[in-house]
């Protein structure tokens, strides 16, 4: 599989990512500019974290007109893989790609920390290889990440499970402590009905390498390489 | 003609808004004690050149549903001035 990473203005992850897939997971990866169509046949495009177009008038809100999002969205759409991290799962959520919103932290703060999560459907391939039992520590780092739907959204969620992931305590319990910005449910990511467009707050290309401290973010690289 | 269109673009009701909350905070400690309710939105204007007030009405509201407004956290309203 070719990974592709779209570089918008303001995206500050597209390093990490290439760095993880390429250079951890020896992967092809390429850097895809947001003003080209072509997604060089890539066969997962990422849309990593940042603050694409300065965060203005609301996150992902403007990337989402960017030229390469035609490509992106006309792929998804026909069933290819895409995943959005941080700023990415809010262009996706903003694009139509993902359900629900992305709104302020209650806390109305940005917060960078280490959280916890747990795997809520196993039926995806970013998530099939997973342990359900265990609470990854992923780092998070967002001002607006409360995820929100309306009711009938929510539903339709839960009943085509499509809940990637709840943010928990350290021992996987999910708990409104264990909530870091308010997000409904404890929701930290999605998929689509599709089972093919992944959106996540938190940051495991962040915690893919032994430097890095943290290894708890390979095992969902490893998943979709697998 | 140039119409100027003046936006605004605010949370939905039903959601709770934490900069809102924050400056109503601040309000009562100014000693405002009665305010209530601060919600935060955004105000927008912008010129369109348009054949008819109509017809920018329509390019305006475009702007609103694609763009300008996220309809499933956030409600808009215009005018339309010539």
């Amino acid at each position: 599989m070719k990974y592709g990473v779209v570089v918008f203005p303001g995206s500050n992850c597209d390093d990490d990512m290439i760095f993880t897939l390429s250079d951890v997971m020896q992967q092809p990866a390429v850097k895809l500019w947001h003003k080209d169509t072509d997604l060089q046949n890539c066969d997962f495009i990422f849309l990593p974290g940042g603050f694409s177009y300065g965060d203005y008038l609301r996150c992902g809100a403007i990337a989402r007109f960017s030229p390469i999002m035609e490509s992106v969205v006309a792929h998804g759409k026909k069933g290819g893989y895409v995943m959005g991290i941080c700023n990415g799962f809010q262009i996706l959520v903003e694009s139509g790609l993902l359900d629900g919103a992305l709104l302020r932290n209650d806390n109305r703060k940005y917060v960078c920390k280490n959280v916890f999560l747990k795997t809520v459907t196993s039926k995806t391939a970013l998530t099939h290889s997973l342990d359900s039992q265990k609470a990854y520590q992923i780092p998070m780092a967002h001002g607006e990440g409360r995820y929100y739907a309306s009711a009938d959204t929510l539903k339709k969620l839960h009943d085509n499970d499509q809940i990637l992931f709840k943010y928990c305590d350290s021992e996987g319990k999910i708990t409104e402590n264990s909530n870091p910005n308010g997000s409904l449910e404890n929701i930290a990511g999605i998929c689509n009905q599709g089972r093919n467009v992944f959106g996540m707050m938190p940051h495991p290309e962040r915690a893919a390498q032994e430097m890095f401290g943290n290894t708890d973010g390979r095992p969902f690289f490893e998943a979709l390489i697998a | 003609m140039k119409f100027q269109a003046k936006i605004n673009v605010m949370p939905q009701q039903e959601i709770l808004d934490p900069q809102g909350k924050a400056v109503g905070l601040g309000l009562k400690q100014m000693g405002m004690e009665n305010v209530t309710g601060v919600r935060i939105g955004k105000h927008i204007t912008m010129e369109v050149e348009a054949e008819s007030k109509e017809a920018a009405a329509k390019q305006v509201e475009q702007a609103c549903q694609k763009l300008l407004a996220n309809l499933i956290m956030e409600q808009y309203s215009y005018e339309i001035l010539s």
